[in-house]
């Protein structure tokens, strides 16, 4: 009976194939791709070909594309140049930085509010207090209380990324089932067992859907700091490409923080699938 | 045990049980106001400087200067400024997301052809297209508007498609075995089950455009002859080294936030009583 | 399997004397019990039946330790579980719930959950612990998905696994709340093969809430029955019939005959409930 169930599980490749090709037989794909090149198609006539007003101030995909791959660009910054992936570099590492003080100081902040009424009722009030004020009405009190530019920038991206990881994790935390923390406490746990085995994997769930919103606050507030006051940064970048008429480098760096946005949202994602295995296997079982 | 448990414990307990909430949330927060107002009263005391508290200016100076910018016809000109901004990018992205979110959740090739696009530019912060705004709008005004636009459609859009898609199937089976059209459908059913995601999607994408609203006006505003706003109040403060006013701002900001808000879960509210039985 | 079983039960005698729990949602008191009392042998099977809403849970909870109660005493094997001075009973291993809608915790596997209770109260290293779950699963027919998740397994095998999870615990008695509810009747007759072949072996007190008559007097020594909101004891009907039993018995005449008499009493309250059209306390 139990040598079955190793043999009759498929591997990930296998399962990887089987849906794709399932998929291909849908029209999704196939819609996919043409509303895509559509859009990519309306993009090009209406700022390269035709060029009606406005649209023809705007740089279309043709151009962006081949100073992009272009190893000696007009503008100046191409795939191939050096300050292309500075910018890229020192935008990622704040946000690495930024997220990830957010996630350490969030997460045990909510948990702890979600778990202990006492807690909360001291808590709470603060955060809620600060939460309206928006993160960029903290640029000038940023430059004020921490020298240079680093610090302010990644204290804004902390911040925004932080309220939003606290927040949900707490939600979490008070939407776990209360049967869960009765079946511990009938099983003979104590505080900390109830802790580690119910509080912190139930609000798990909860936690990754608030931390990938908070990436992409953390992403919207370091794109304004570094707008508003940076030095590199693809913030930065389009800022100072704009300033100098260099809109196809502008057009560029918005592209490729879009991308990069949606990467680094996809890691904390799949960071979410390997930590929650019960969920992906649950769901496996019932489908959607 | 957890608070839910605590709260069955005895009626009678509850109502001290709720005030209690209340007392520490007042304690916490006077604790916090104290200890700001001591971190930057502490260099004139003792000499010593507060590491980043101690820069900012204490509670007791931006109260004297609120009742000060209180008095000024343009703070509240700010007001309205920005009010107005944000309340006519929001209202635009109502308009035009939820449409367009209920198109995409009701016609399964409209969602094919459109959602991939809609997906790929969504990364892009609302704020990196600001520059590509100015240079494609006309005016100013125009270009911040479509920014605050942006900000608020995705999220509508989003929030609008997740609840027409969660709306339980039984529903529309029941409806059809009662003899509804497909437009009846979607008025009786569709429209009203998606309800509650669109608020959620309006409340959400209220903060949202008060950031970018926020942003617009530090970046674009700065002096020029559509400044104002509280963004531009908050920036030509810091311009100006004034910092207990900057902080007036910050303040204001928040409550203009939390006001619009409050508006926004008010309507909500009474649009939706089905859901007062909670 | 074992058949006649001579263990003699020493432990888990339940007495509830004049337990009055009175509660208040939003401001109304609503006296859940009133002056209920009922005492339960060592090793019976004590069910209780009564229309949904009418405050059986409560008295369920007030065992288990989950609520307090507002006046009363209730003494396990002589010992003051809750009463004057102590409202709250405290919640142990000694007491173990099986929940309604099932409560193995959805992120550790089957193996895991059973093992939590020893491990948790330091009576086992992890790995003993693991050994006795996978020995008493596979006792159960489970061992074959003791790796898998609650999520990926049938209701059936998680409620079997979650009785398993209580059990190894060695409790003195075994509090189950409707835990049958949601399954389809096929599902329920294999559950109630399962639950009385564990209870033949290990004749651990069991205190099981139900509204369906029939698995009442098919697993019980005693069928409670319990009248409308405010909850106390109505009628107690026993049921005389020697174990082990199976499903023949359903057909048997003794059998119709006590349904029969239950149904009587049971019927009366169900009709004042559904007038009363009150929102169901859960």
């Amino acid at each position: 009976m139990s040598n079955q169930s190793v043999s009759s599980r498929p591997t990930g490749l296998q399962y990887f194939l089987y849906k794709s090709a399932k998929a291909l037989k849908t029209p999704t794909p196939y819609l996919a791709f043409l509303g895509i090149t559509l859009w990519l198609v309306a993009y090009y006539l209406l700022c390269e070909q035709w060029r009606i007003f406005p649209f023809y101030k705007v740089p279309g995909p043709v151009e962006v594309i081949t100073e992009w791959i272009n190893k000696d660009p007009i503008w100046g910054t191409s795939m191939f140049t050096e300050d292309y992936y500075i910018n890229i570099w020192v935008s990622c590492r704040r946000i690495f930085i930024a997220f990830a003080i957010a996630t350490g100081l969030g997460v045990p902040l909510g948990l702890f509010m979600g778990w202990s009424q006492k807690f909360k009722d001291y808590a709470f009030p603060i955060l809620e207090l600060l939460r309206p004020i928006p993160i960029l009405a903290w640029v000038p009190l940023a430059i004020v209380m921490f020298a240079g530019f680093e610090t302010p920038i990644i204290y804004l991206a902390t911040l925004a990324s932080f309220f939003v990881t606290a927040l949900n994790t707490m939600l979490g935390v008070e939407s776990i089932d209360e049967s869960y923390f009765r079946a511990a406490g009938c099983l003979g746990s104590k505080k900390h067992h109830i802790f580690l085995n119910v509080v912190v994997p139930g609000a798990l769930p909860y936690i990754f859907t608030g931390l990938q919103i908070s990436i992409g606050v953390a992403w919207f507030s370091l794109v304004a700091a570094e707008m508003i006051s940076g030095d590199y940064g693809l913030g930065y970048m389009i800022m100072d490409s704009y300033m100098v008429n260099k809109y196809t480098t502008m057009v560029m760096a918005m592209l490729t923080l879009g991308f990069v946005g949606w990467i680094t949202s996809a890691m904390v994602r799949s960071a979410g699938d390997r930590m929650m295995q019960w969920r992906e296997r649950a769901l496996g079982q019932g489908g959607v | 045990m957890t608070q839910s448990s605590k709260k069955e414990n005895g009626g009678i307990l509850k109502k001290i049980f709720s005030d209690l909430t209340f007392k520490r949330g007042i304690a916490s927060i006077l604790i916090f106001l104290i200890l700001w107002e001591i971190g930057f009263r502490f260099h004139e005391w003792f000499g010593i400087m507060v590491p980043f508290v101690g820069k900012i200016d204490a509670p007791t100076l931006v109260v004297a200067r609120w009742r000060e910018v209180v008095l000024q016809p343009g703070y509240w000109e700010s007001w309205y400024l920005s009010f107005g901004r944000v309340f006519f990018g929001f209202l635009v992205a109502q308009v035009i997301g939820i449409p367009f979110g209920l198109a995409m959740a009701v016609n399964k090739n409209f969602r094919g052809l459109f959602f991939p696009p809609f997906e790929i530019l969504r990364p892009i912060p609302p704020l990196a297209w600001v520059p590509a705004s100015i240079i494609f709008w006309p005016t100013t005004e125009l270009s911040i508007m479509f920014v605050t636009f942006l900000g608020a459609f995705y999220t509508v859009v989003i929030n609008v498609l997740g609840g027409a898609r969660s709306i339980d199937i039984q529903y529309l089976r029941a409806a059809q075995s009662m003899g509804a059209t497909r437009w009846d459908l979607f008025r009786k059913i569709i429209l009203p089950g998606t309800l509650p995601s669109i608020f959620i999607g309006a409340a959400v994408g209220m903060g949202i455009t008060w950031e970018v609203v926020l942003a617009a006006e530090m970046i674009s505003g700065g002096g020029q002859q559509s400044g104002g706003g509280l963004g531009f109040f908050i920036w030509s403060s810091y311009m100006g080294g004034v910092m207990d006013q900057v902080i007036v701002g910050m303040i204001s900001i928040g409550l203009a936030g939390y006001i619009s808000s409050s508006l926004i879960r008010y309507l909500g509210h009474i649009s939706m009583p089905w859901r007062r039985m909670f | 399997m074992s058949v006649g079983n001579n263990i003699a039960p020493s432990k888990g005698a339940i007495s509830i004397r004049n337990v009055t729990k009175v509660y208040d949602p939003g401001g109304a008191n609503v006296m859940a019990v009133d002056d209920c009392s009922l005492e339960i042998a060592a090793g019976e099977v004590c069910m209780i039946v009564g229309p949904s809403g009418c405050g059986k849970t409560t008295l369920l909870n007030a065992i288990a330790g989950f609520h307090s109660i507002t006046e009363g005493q209730i003494d396990l094997d002589g010992e003051m579980l809750c009463g004057p001075g102590k409202q709250l009973a405290t919640q142990g291993a000694d007491r173990v719930v099986v929940f309604q809608n099932g409560a193995l915790f959805p992120w550790k596997t089957l193996a895991d959950n059973v093992a939590y209770g020893p491990v948790v109260q330091g009576l086992m290293s992890k790995a003993d612990a693991r050994e006795k779950a996978m020995t008493m699963l596979a006792e159960a027919g489970l061992d074959g998905v003791a790796d898998k998740f609650p999520g990926e397994v049938s209701s059936g095998m998680a409620r079997r696994a979650e009785i398993v999870r209580a059990l190894i615990n060695d409790p003195k008695v075994l509090l189950l709340d409707e835990p049958y509810r949601a399954m389809d009747a096929l599902t329920k007759s294999i559950m109630h093969e399962s639950l009385l072949e564990v209870y033949d072996r290990t004749k651990v007190t069991i205190f099981f809430i139900t509204h369906d008559l029939e698995e009442a007097i098919f697993l019980g020594d005693r069928v409670v029955v319990m009248t409308t909101r405010p909850a106390k004891t109505k009628k107690i009907v026993d049921v005389k019939i020697n174990r082990p039993r199976d499903y023949r018995l359903l057909s048997s005449e003794e059998f119709r005959v006590l349904v029969q008499e239950t149904k009587e009493a049971v019927h009366e309250e169900a009709v004042k409930a559904f007038e009363a059209g009150e929102r169901e306390l859960a």
